[in-house]
């Protein structure tokens, strides 16, 4: 299915660069991110992972002293635009976090609904609806069908970072940026979330944060690789893994294999 | 494959968190101006008595109604003395307590101890004042009968009792340190609280007693931050008023013995406002004034020092 | 490590022994001062509360809850008219309370970066200084003096200042308790920020808040001191706020002072019923500090 697609770029970062005060943690990336497709983001701790991801839903808008310079392009449109409003653009990419974040005072129904239903949307069936069909893409809905109504916080950690994309899926974005999802679960829960990738990619694109690195050979279609704040090398998963261009990504990913 | 229900467009955008920004700071702003309002009402409802004595209403003593004569020296000297005299009796005491809730009592006898300590604060000012009366005054004219049937002592100017109404100078105090003891007490449970474990444990390695760890290492430790809540507890007692309204006397002049009716700031306030007008009720306004600079003055000192010397700063 | 120079620890094996048994007797002693002390610290509590008792339970009964002021050489009547006043002003403020004191708290936690923070800050921590009867004295010239009339507004009014620095602070540290991430994860769902904040952070942060304002209305329903100058009391039932207005601490400061035994009887029911009440409101803001652990 995704092969028949033509290629399309949904995602384009062109000459990004990001600052926290003065210091640049992020300098010059192009990045082309095809659309359906699962891109994966490497490179050791500190490098500017989180930093670039959290520029693509402009998270950075809500820290003071945080700069984005450079064009990223949601489907052509600078999202840096000024006629753009960054809560549009949030709702158009997705954003799951480290460690699973669901609302606290809410039901388990609550916070897959609550992106649709704190923007206004009452309709009982289609919130059903989508609250059942994002359980189902998360692969949470067999666990909690029968307590919806209970609180999220009675869920385990692995459960609770399903229900967080659910939640995130409830809103049909067209972007989902992961970062480091499974870091904080045990290697079941990591497994079944790297198995819903691939399903999910028919709807959404993927960009997924990881340190491990079978993960993202795993799970990705291509990959990044980032070191001290610049983009190293970027290419279909296959090829950086086993042809690295970059004397670096090599190194990296051969010193993470041991 | 069921068909993928799609998510309605939402129409929700940006626009309602400039609306709820400005009304936040709006709200926020009616805070500064509840403080503006009161420098204001403070100042133009005393400025009849302001404009008259000019600064010597601060600084000469001789408030007389019957007179229409008004100075405020007398108040001030006598708010600071019964507050300074009342931390007296109320800080080694509170921070004994804070001590015990801390260090030596186990965790079911610290918690219920810690409990009572705030209960203690919570009751009403009045309430004090009532069982002041009834309680306290009787046993304090009871000591001033036997004064009186002294000779010799009711001869040593301290003690001179004039009138055994059990009213007075002591009677303000003692109440007065009961009521800050918690306040206190509890400022400095949480300083103390702070110590970081390490310093305790250094001292125990070397073998030194519970007291020796109290006394050298966790004291030092918690000083700045127990002078501040000291100081607190002053800009507190400095304002207190019903209690020490209702047992101080409130007679208009600085006592002589610790017997002796006199007036506080406030006391003189709450006692003589029924029947004002005038540049009565204009004075009593301008005392209130002072009382507010005063407690404004000590409130900063504490926290400026809390700030300062406590390493996450208390809040207080 | 600044302990070694203090201890000395050389001398000969029996005078190290003698120091030891004095450093044990003068902890010991220690220990039973402190012990002593906490007690005298909390005889106050205890005897209030027998006083209290003893003085007040026989005169509560259904007369006190349901008739008001007698004039003098009467007997009987109680202390509706106060009860009503107090709960009523009391209702009024924690509406001003906790209006402008859980904005003020949402603005110091959640617009950390704006250059007001620290001036609002500031007057909170100002404000929560000034006392009580200075508060009173406020009001009375804003009020009382231009509409030349006490009322139970006034009242409130004076109350519901008092109240607004302790709300902003406790709103201030609950919301400040909030992890970011939660925060983050609303904004991440393309929700705009007061939507964020009034629909998760906000309940969030409920069980706090409501300790906060649970202790404003502790600490202001025990006020007499503000009231004095601006509900001014009534011995009268009065239920309109826009007239003068008896509170609980008031008549029973009004009673406890004057010269009239059966005013006095007044008083201490009065006040065994205001400390029940007050008591109350500290438990339920214990309580709900307890739900949020
Ligand atoms: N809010 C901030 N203010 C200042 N510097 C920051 C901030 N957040 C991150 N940095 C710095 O920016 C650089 C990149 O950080 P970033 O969190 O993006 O790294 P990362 O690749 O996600 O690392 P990790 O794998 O550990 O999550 C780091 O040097 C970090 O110290
Ligand atoms: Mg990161």
């Amino acid at each position: 299915m995704t092969a028949s697609t033509p290629q399309k770029v949904i995602l384009s970062a062109q000459d990004v660069a990001i600052y926290y005060g003065t210091k640049d943690a992020v300098r010059h990336v192009n990045l082309d991110v095809v659309s359906n497709t699962v891109n994966a983001l490497i490179g050791p701790s500190g490098c500017g992972k989180t930093t670039f991801l959290r520029a693509i839903n402009r998270m950075h808008d809500v820290t003071p002293n945080t700069r984005v310079t450079g064009k990223i392009l949601l489907e052509g449109e600078d999202i840096y635009a000024a006629d753009q409003d960054p809560v549009t653009i949030r709702r158009r990419i997705g954003m799951v976090f480290q460690k699973p974040n669901p609302f606290p005072t809410m039901s388990i129904y609550d916070n897959v609904a609550s992106g649709l239903k704190l923007a206004g949307v009452r309709d009982r069936k289609i919130l059903d609806g989508i609250v059942e069909q994002s359980l189902r893409q998360a692969a949470l809905w067999e666990e909690v069908k029968d307590r919806l109504k209970t609180p999220a916080t009675g869920l385990s950690g692995g459960q609770q970072q399903r229900l967080c994309i659910a939640r995130a899926l409830a809103v049909q974005p067209e972007i989902l940026l992961m970062d480091e999802p499974t870091s904080a679960l045990d290697p079941q829960s990591t497994a079944r979330i790297e198995d819903l990738l691939g399903e999910l990619k028919k709807d959404v694109t993927i960009l997924i944060v990881t340190h491990n690195m079978q993960q993202a050979a795993r799970v990705s279609d291509t990959t990044s690789f980032f070191l001290i704040g610049d983009l190293v090398e970027h290419g279909p998963t296959d090829q950086i893994f086993t042809n690295p261009k970059d004397k670096r990504t090599e190194g990296y990913i051969t010193g993470r294999f041991g | 494959m069921t068909e993928r229900i799609k998510a309605p467009p939402t129409r929700l955008g940006s626009g309602g968190d400039k609306v709820f920004r400005g009304i936040i700071i709006f709200l926020a702003l009616c805070i500064v101006a509840i403080f503006v309002l009161s420098i204001y009402q403070l100042v133009s409802g005393g400025w009849e008595t302001f404009s008259k004595y000019g600064l010597g209403f601060f600084f000469t003593s001789g408030w007389s109604p019957a007179k229409d004569s008004y100075a405020a020296l007398s108040f001030i000297a006598s708010t600071v003395l019964t507050s300074v005299l009342a931390l007296i009796i109320a800080v080694p005491l509170a921070v004994a307590s804070a001590i015990f809730i801390t260090e030596y009592a186990p965790k079911w006898l610290a918690e219920p101890v810690s409990y009572l300590v705030e209960l203690l604060a919570a009751i009403p000012s009045v309430i004090y004042g009532l069982w002041a009366i009834f309680v306290m005054a009787p046993i304090i004219q009871g000591w001033q009968l036997q004064i009186l049937q002294n000779p010799q002592l009711n001869a040593i100017p301290l003690l001179h009792v004039d009138i055994p109404s059990g009213r007075g100078l002591i009677t303000a105090v003692l109440i007065l340190a009961i009521m800050v003891i918690p306040y206190t007490a509890s400022i400095s449970r949480d300083v103390i609280r702070l110590v970081p474990r390490d310093q305790r444990e250094a001292a125990y390695a070397l073998g030194a007693t519970k007291w020796e760890v109290i006394w050298k290492a966790i004291l030092p430790y918690a000083r700045a931050g127990i002078l501040g809540g000291v100081i607190l507890s002053l800009g507190r007692a400095l304002g207190e008023t019903m209690a020490v309204a209702m047992v101080i006397g409130n007679r208009a002049a600085l006592p002589t013995s610790i017997f002796d009716a006199t007036a506080t700031l406030a006391s003189v306030i709450a006692s003589e406002f029924g029947e004002s007008g005038g540049l009565q009720l204009s004075s009593l306004i301008a005392l209130g004034f002072i009382l507010f600079l005063l407690s404004l003055v000590v409130n900063f000192t504490a926290r400026a020092i809390i700030a300062k010397l406590t390493p996450e700063g208390i809040k207080v | 490590m600044s302990m070694a120079g203090q201890l000395d620890l050389s001398g000969t094996r029996s005078q190290i022994l003698r120091r030891q048994s004095s450093r044990k007797a003068s902890n010991i002693f220690a220990g039973v001062v402190i012990s002593i002390c906490t007690l005298i610290v909390l005889i106050p509590l205890f005897a209030i509360f027998y006083y209290l008792i003893s003085k007040g339970i026989s005169s509560i009964n259904l007369e006190f809850f349901t008739q008001s002021f007698k004039p003098i050489g009467e007997t009987g009547g109680g202390m509706l008219h106060a009860i009503v006043g107090t709960l009523e002003m009391v209702g009024l403020a924690s509406v001003i309370g906790v209006l402008l004191g859980v904005s003020g708290g949402i603005f110091l936690a959640e617009y950390r970066e704006h250059k007001l923070v620290p001036w609002i800050s500031l007057v909170s921590d100002v404000l929560s200084g000034i006392p009580a009867i200075v508060m009173g004295l406020v009001v009375y010239a804003m009020i009382v003096l231009t509409s030349k009339h006490y009322s139970g507004l006034a009242g409130a009014l004076a109350l519901g200042f008092l109240m607004v620095p302790i709300v902003v602070r406790t709103t201030e540290e609950v919301l400040k308790l909030v992890p970011s991430t939660i925060r983050e994860a609303g904004l991440a769902l393309g929700l705009p920020k007061w939507k964020v904040t009034l629909s998760v952070i906000l309940p969030a942060a409920t069980s706090g808040i409501v300790t906060g304002v649970m202790l404003a209305v502790a600490r202001v329903s025990g006020e007499a001191a503000p009231l004095i100058f601006t509900a001014f009391g009534n011995n009268n039932f009065n239920a309109d706020p826009r007239d003068p207005m008896a509170a609980m601490p008031l008549s029973i400061y009004q009673y406890a002072i004057s010269p009239f035994p059966e005013w006095h009887r007044l008083a201490n029911a009065g006040a065994l019923v205001l400390i029940i009440m007050v008591f109350s409101a500290t438990l339920i803001a214990r309580v709900a500090t307890r739900q949020r652990k």
